[in-house]
């Protein structure tokens, strides 16, 4: 793949009269790379999209698209197309007419525009249709056609801001990989505005997680889940037993946790905290559901929770286990559905073991509501 | 029970109040101007002297009807013709100005998301039409008069050596109609463009187009239906209007409308009067749906 067009936000500031819609942002997207950002709504990463498209100018701070500063340079003129979260394809045009919108304003003939038009359509497996109308089309295909259509333009980068939101799980999962498939193949830089962390984590080389305005973590999808940088982020990004508490001890990277209402964990500090933890400082440990599992005896210890069955649901390709600690803390584990029956009774109490090294901790936060 | 006070409703409102009389008017338009003791009796029978009237004239008008710089020997009613396609013109003429107007207007207000600074603006455009017809006509005439506000400030400014005369130019009557029927023209077009997605906008921005090309190619067939609504109503109201080229119009400009009164009224005429009006509307029906079907607007678009 070539080295494409890159991006880069130095310093962003976007303020809205009082209101800072996003703070001192500083992202270097590289060129060729899918890059999303994650968070949820209101968290400012529309903004930033429409920073990088030209609909608005940051208050402070750069923009550079290929190294270039866009200051004062409009939309129209930006190596950029945008796909909208609700398409804004044109009604009245034909898919065609949409498609090859881009080649109409520069003034290409129409048998040129013919062409290419054909040419994407058959791209997104659409060929032959180029007559219809867009409300003829299914919600798929118009996702489709909205990608041929910000392709067109032949920009260097393509912004994408939530354009699966409205599909179904099973549409939106195989447009996921057809996305991606479409990134390789056209080399260019793609970034994508998401509150769903299953997209942003799969089709992403690189992550930033936003948080009212602040880039919480810049990394690729495996570290935002096994090293968060916040607990924020720990918290946004996938599912977590958030268990508060205070460091008992710190030993390079280990740390024991005097929980509030589990007694004395063991878990390691993220290799992604911003901050360092000492003896006394709040704290917050997350394990993930997946990381736990029943312990083969009853021998307590500091990587070990007593917790009773409260219930139990069944998802498919797992079991989620909803649990109570001895003093009311509420726990989830999950464990793969490999065939076996349904093992956890409700009212049984259980012994339940994790590995300390998937057991994240970090400087009491914010975390994401639910 | 609403439904069938409805059809009710509407049916007395367009039978009585619409079909009927304009099926009298139709009906005199084919008489004979007979003096009431004679109405009904062996003279009252149908002719189309009326509307002979309207194309050659009283008898004995020397005008003659010349087709391509030939002259015939049919007779033309000179005067009265070129009035009415004066007003024809004059009518779309104003039609053109309200839109050119209107449009931008109605996009702005229509695409703007300020709502409270939009609807004070929107009460701003309505207010003066509690203003009843008449008196705003007379106004204009006072703002375009020698000593109104418009002469003063430019011949205080200099830009002026003596007052210009917008009465007689009819610059007061094209303004005065322009002003009259600007709410008409406004408010379709901003319904149209009220429910244009603006992100589709700010899609043909980012795909490279120029702000004329948006409009062109997304807004306008968008909002076509309204501006076609809009441009009918201004039409058929300016062409038919009678208050404001009474009152404003230049002592040498005569708007049909005033040929039609002046035959109902002063010339006691209702046969000839009516004759004309249903020239005029016949004629502006057919210049609507002739306009109607070059920009490929079905009749049922208007309606939404």
């Amino acid at each position: 793949m070539s080295a494409g067009i890159g991006v880069d936000l130095d310093s962003i500031w976007i303020r809205f009269g009082e209101f800072v819609a996003v703070r001192d942002a500083n992202v270097e997207i590289k060129g060729g790379e899918f890059f999303s950002f994650l968070g949820p709504s209101g968290c400012g990463k529309t903004t930033i999209l429409r920073a990088v498209s030209g609909f608005l100018e940051p208050s402070e701070g750069q923009v550079r698209i290929g190294g270039k500063d866009m200051r004062g340079i409009g939309p129209n003129l930006r190596p950029t197309a945008l796909i909208f979260q609700n398409l804004a394809l044109f009604p009245l045009m034909k898919v065609w007419e949409n498609i090859s919108f881009s080649l109409e304003v520069k003034g290409a003939s129409t048998a040129e525009r013919r062409k290419r038009a054909d040419e994407l359509l058959e791209m997104i497996a659409l060929n032959g249709q180029g007559e219809k109308l867009v409300h003829e089309l299914s919600g798929g295909q118009r996702q489709r056609v909205a990608i041929a259509r910000a392709l067109c333009a032949n920009p260097d980068v393509l912004l994408l801001d939530e354009p699966l939101s409205a599909l179904d799980l099973k549409l939106r999962q195989h447009l996921r990989t057809e996305l991606r498939a479409i990134q390789q193949q056209v080399g260019i830089t793609f970034i994508y505005i998401t509150h769903d962390q299953g997209e942003a984590l799969t089709m992403s080389d690189h992550v930033a997680v936003m948080r009212a305005g602040v880039i919480d973590q810049i990394a690729d999808g495996k570290t935002i889940y096994d090293d968060p940088s916040t607990a924020f982020v720990a918290s946004f990004v996938g599912e977590n037993n958030m268990i508060r508490g205070k460091v008992k001890s710190v030993n390079n990277g280990d740390v024991v946790v005097d929980t509030n209402r589990l007694g004395t964990l063991a878990g390691r500090l993220s290799p992604g905290a911003k901050e360092g933890l000492q003896a006394g400082d709040d704290a917050m440990m997350f394990i993930r559901p997946e990381a736990m599992h029943e312990a083969v005896d009853d021998r307590l210890a500091q990587n070990r929770i007593r917790a009773t069955v409260i219930h139990e649901e069944f998802e498919g390709q797992a079991y989620n286990v909803f649990m109570e600690g001895d003093e009311g803390k509420e726990i989830k584990i999950s464990l793969v559905n490999k065939g076996q029956a349904r093992f956890f009774p409700k009212g049984e109490t259980i012994s339940l073991e994790y590995d300390p090294a998937q057991a994240v901790v970090l400087p009491a936060g914010e975390i994401a509501s639910e | 029970m609403l439904g069938s006070y409805l059809i009710v409703a509407v049916g007395f409102w367009v039978l009585i109040l619409i079909v009927l009389p304009q099926l009298s008017m139709f009906d005199y338009s084919f008489r004979y101007n007979l003096p009431p003791a004679e109405i009904g009796t062996e003279k009252d029978v149908y002719t189309t002297s009326n509307y002979g009237h309207f194309f050659q004239g009283n008898e004995g008008n020397p005008d003659r009807l010349s087709v391509f710089g030939m002259e015939t020997d049919i007779p033309f009613n000179q005067i009265g013709m070129s009035v009415f396609f004066k007003t024809i013109v004059a009518a779309v003429f104003v039609t053109l100005f309200d839109l050119l107007l209107c449009y931008p207007l109605a996009y702005y207000l229509g695409q703007s998301k300020g709502g409270g600074f939009v609807r004070s603006l929107v009460l701003l455009l309505i207010i003066p039409y509690w203003v009843n017809e008449i008196l705003r006509a007379f106004a204009f005439r006072i703002i375009f008069g020698a000593t109104g506000v418009i002469n003063t400030s430019l011949v205080g400014l200099g830009i002026l050596d003596a007052p210009f005369d917008f009465v007689r130019e009819d610059i007061a009557l094209y303004a005065g109609l322009g002003y009259a029927y600007i709410l008409l023209m406004i408010f379709p077009i901003y319904n149209a463009i009220e429910s244009l997605d603006h992100n589709q906008v700010e899609a043909a921005r980012d795909l490279g187009s120029p702000w004329w090309r948006i409009h062109w190619r997304v807004v306008i067939p968008f909002a076509k239906p309204g501006i076609v609504s809009g441009c009918t109503m201004v039409f058929m109201l300016s062409a038919g209007a009678l208050a404001a080229p009474q009152i404003l119009g230049g002592p040498s400009s005569l708007w049909f409308t005033q040929i039609i009164y002046q035959w109902f009224n002063t010339g006691g005429n209702w046969p000839r009067g009516a004759a004309y009006a249903v020239v005029l509307l016949i004629t502006c029906i057919i210049f609507v749906l002739a306009m109607m079907r070059i920009f490929k607007v079905k009749m049922g678009e208007i309606g939404k």
